[in-house]
């Protein structure tokens, strides 16, 4: 290959005409572009009608050559009287290429640009989409409740297989994670609450303290958060992708209500299993505290479980299991909801799990805020 | 690209090829060559691996057993690196465009000449745009590629194929999915591309009408005996192929062409 030839142009005055003369080798990827300013200003000067081609020199080309040839036809257009070009040197398949891009060209790139809503328009667009938005949650949350009622008088399409093989992998695949944290978080309140409690000599609290931000709080919103990030975000991306490849469509087609095929079966499985982890995290996380405990404070196991039980009452547990049912079916409606809504493509699954996890963890935070403000009011 | 074409061995030329995936044997013993310039078919019926053979040679599959050259060099056996460097020169369309969902079009087609040449965000621009308006597609470039129809998309790909002027072209069954008429507009654009480019392409396709329009070579794979029955252009198989299979592949179109009416 003869690298050391790079692409030339000359114009040269032949009586009436001028005379390109291409010499080199055109290749975009070894010499880049031609620059067509330079031709402009060699151009204007010469007054020509006609410009021929002399491509004697012209070695290897590829697009280079054909963009550059695509200004000079737009250049000579452009010149006062226009410069008439006569391509008939050129190589053939460099007309051919022309001809094609010419074609081309034919449609001119749509009213995009065009039409830059206002800012008064915008304002209205996203005032429509926050109300579609919550038409849309709204929607869902009464048919899941509606086809739930359903469900339970065994009319709905839903498959009991699915529900079991959900439950299987909200359930007993998170078991692990949630051990580890909710027993870290025993853990932490549990050393917290003994450094500051050591100093009264009222060591002993720190049982009540662990037992009842557990029992109460920290269990319930921990394991929602957890399942937010595996359970929800896994439901979010599993129906953007079933999206993506039509299959929804083809629910759709086939007349399975996609309610009671995806969404119930998976706000079942979770509503299920939630209060189940909570329970389970409630131990762990008893657990941890109780293991700091009896390191810092040297407390018994007797004494421990003895204060424990003096201090959670057991509406703490109903509380606490209120509170995971209903962050159950909060983390897979919005994770059911997004996927739904999510658009076709591979990005718009990676956004649509984002978005379902962003929102189950705001939306768990708020409704347990919610929480405490009705147990406040109830005295509960 | 288009320089003074001499006579010159085979741009391609697979030798005593077996793939397989795993122990389970796709093909075995294909040998073909594909002659510079020309439009070369890899046809057989559904099954047959047509598309298997086209990821060996593109880089997506190692052959369990023979080789692949290119240029009268070993593809597989060269190293990742030179085989990166091979694969630069060719151009794939695949099935559904395959075009990277977070990007537009021009953007899609942009990413080759950003990775692998140096040209300034101007030049690409410039390649870019003249890319696009080669397959008809210039107004389309600020989309993103599901806003696009089947047609578009392949369109799309065909650009996105063509940004580092490749000396090889492949398609993968460029003909499915579209109707006759946006597939007929699509063979038509692949001879231009052609002629124009002076690149070699190689079709991977079941589709007759489009084979008997543009190929003037090709290879027929056989699902039973897994490997190459037939040599030679799609016209040529038609009209004088012995072997049963190719002829009842070859008939069908004969009697969907004569027979409107009357065919079973």
């Amino acid at each position: 290959m003869t690298q050391s030839n790079p692409p030339i142009w000359r114009l040269d005055r032949h009586g009436h005409d001028v005379v390109l003369s291409l010499r080199g080798n055109w290749i975009a990827r070894e010499s880049g572009l031609r620059n067509t300013a330079e031709m402009r200003q060699a151009l204007e000067p010469l007054d020509a009608a006609l410009l021929r081609f002399d491509t004697n020199g012209l070695g290897r080309w590829d697009s280079a050559l054909v963009v550059f040839l695509q200004s000079l036809r737009a250049e000579a257009a452009r010149q006062a009287p226009p410069l008439g070009l006569d391509e008939s040197a050129l190589p053939e398949a460099a007309r051919r290429l022309l001809a094609l891009a010419e074609v081309g060209t034919g449609q001119k790139p749509e009213e995009n640009a065009a039409l830059r809503p206002s800012l008064a328009t915008q304002v209205g667009y996203s005032v429509f989409n926050w109300w579609d938005g919550g038409v849309a949650v709204a929607a869902l949350i009464g048919e899941t409740a509606l086809r739930g009622v359903a469900a339970v008088g065994g009319r709905t399409r839903t498959r009991a297989v699915d529900v079991m093989q959900l439950m299987r992998e909200a359930g007993g695949g998170a078991v692990a994670i949630i051990a580890v944290v909710n027993g870290l978080v025993g853990a932490i309140l549990a050393f917290v609450g003994a450094v500051q409690l050591r100093r009264f000599g009222a060591g002993i609290y720190v049982a009540d303290l662990v037992g009842i931000a557990m029992v109460r709080e920290m269990a319930a919103v921990m394991t929602a958060i957890v399942m937010a990030g595996r359970t929800g975000g896994a439901y979010a991306a599993h129906l953007a992708t079933m999206q993506g490849n039509e299959e929804i469509d083809a629910l759709r087609a086939l007349g399975i209500p996609v309610h009671d095929f995806l969404v119930l079966p998976r706000v079942v499985a979770l509503v299920a299993m939630m209060p189940l982890l909570y329970l389970y995290a409630c131990a762990v996380g008893l657990f941890g505290g109780f293991v700091v405990g009896g390191a810092i404070l040297d407390l018994t196991p007797s004494a421990f479980w003895g204060q424990i039980q003096t201090a959670v009452a057991g509406r703490q547990f109903v509380i606490g299991l209120v509170k995971s049912v209903a962050f159950g079916a909060l983390v897979a409606l919005v994770g059911c909801h997004v996927g739904l809504q999510a658009g076709r493509s591979a990005a718009d699954v990676g956004r649509a799990a984002t978005r379902a996890v962003v929102a189950s963890i705001v939306g768990i935070i708020a409704l347990d805020a919610l929480f405490a403000v009705c147990a406040d009011a109830l005295g509960v | 690209m288009a320089s003074g074409a001499t006579p010159s061995p085979p741009l391609l030329k697979a030798e005593g090829l077996t793939l397989a995936f795993g122990s389970r044997v796709i093909l075995r013993d294909l040998s073909f060559s594909v002659r510079r310039g020309s439009v070369f078919a890899v046809m057989g019926g559904s099954g047959c691996g047509k598309s298997t053979v086209m990821r060996a040679m593109i880089g997506l599959l190692r052959p369990a057993a023979g080789t692949v050259a290119v240029d009268g060099e070993d593809y597989w056996g060269a190293t990742a690196e030179r085989r990166a460097e091979i694969g630069r020169r060719f151009g794939v369309l695949f099935q559904n465009g395959a075009l990277w969902s977070a990007m537009s079009v021009a953007e899609n087609v942009a990413l080759p000449l950003q990775m692998f040449t140096d040209l300034g965000a101007d030049d690409v621009d410039a390649l870019v745009r003249l890319k696009l308006s080669l397959v008809g597609m210039e107004a389309a470039g600020e989309r993103m590629p599901a806003e696009l129809s089947g047609g578009m998309r392949k369109r799309a790909g065909l650009a996105r194929a063509l940004a580092l002027d490749p000396d090889l072209l492949f398609f993968d069954e460029p003909s499915a999915g579209l109707d006759p008429v946006t597939s007929k507009r699509l063979d038509d654009l692949i001879l231009e591309l052609r002629d124009g480019l002076g690149a070699t392409v190689v079709i991977v396709s079941h589709e007759l009408p489009s084979l008997f329009a543009i190929c003037d070579d090709g290879v027929f794979l056989d699902a039973e005996t897994r490997t190459a029955i037939a040599h030679g252009s799609p016209r040529a198989l038609r009209d004088g192929c012995g072997h049963p299979t190719v002829r009842a592949f070859m008939e069908r179109s004969r009697q969907d062409h004569h027979g409107q009416g009357g065919s079973p």
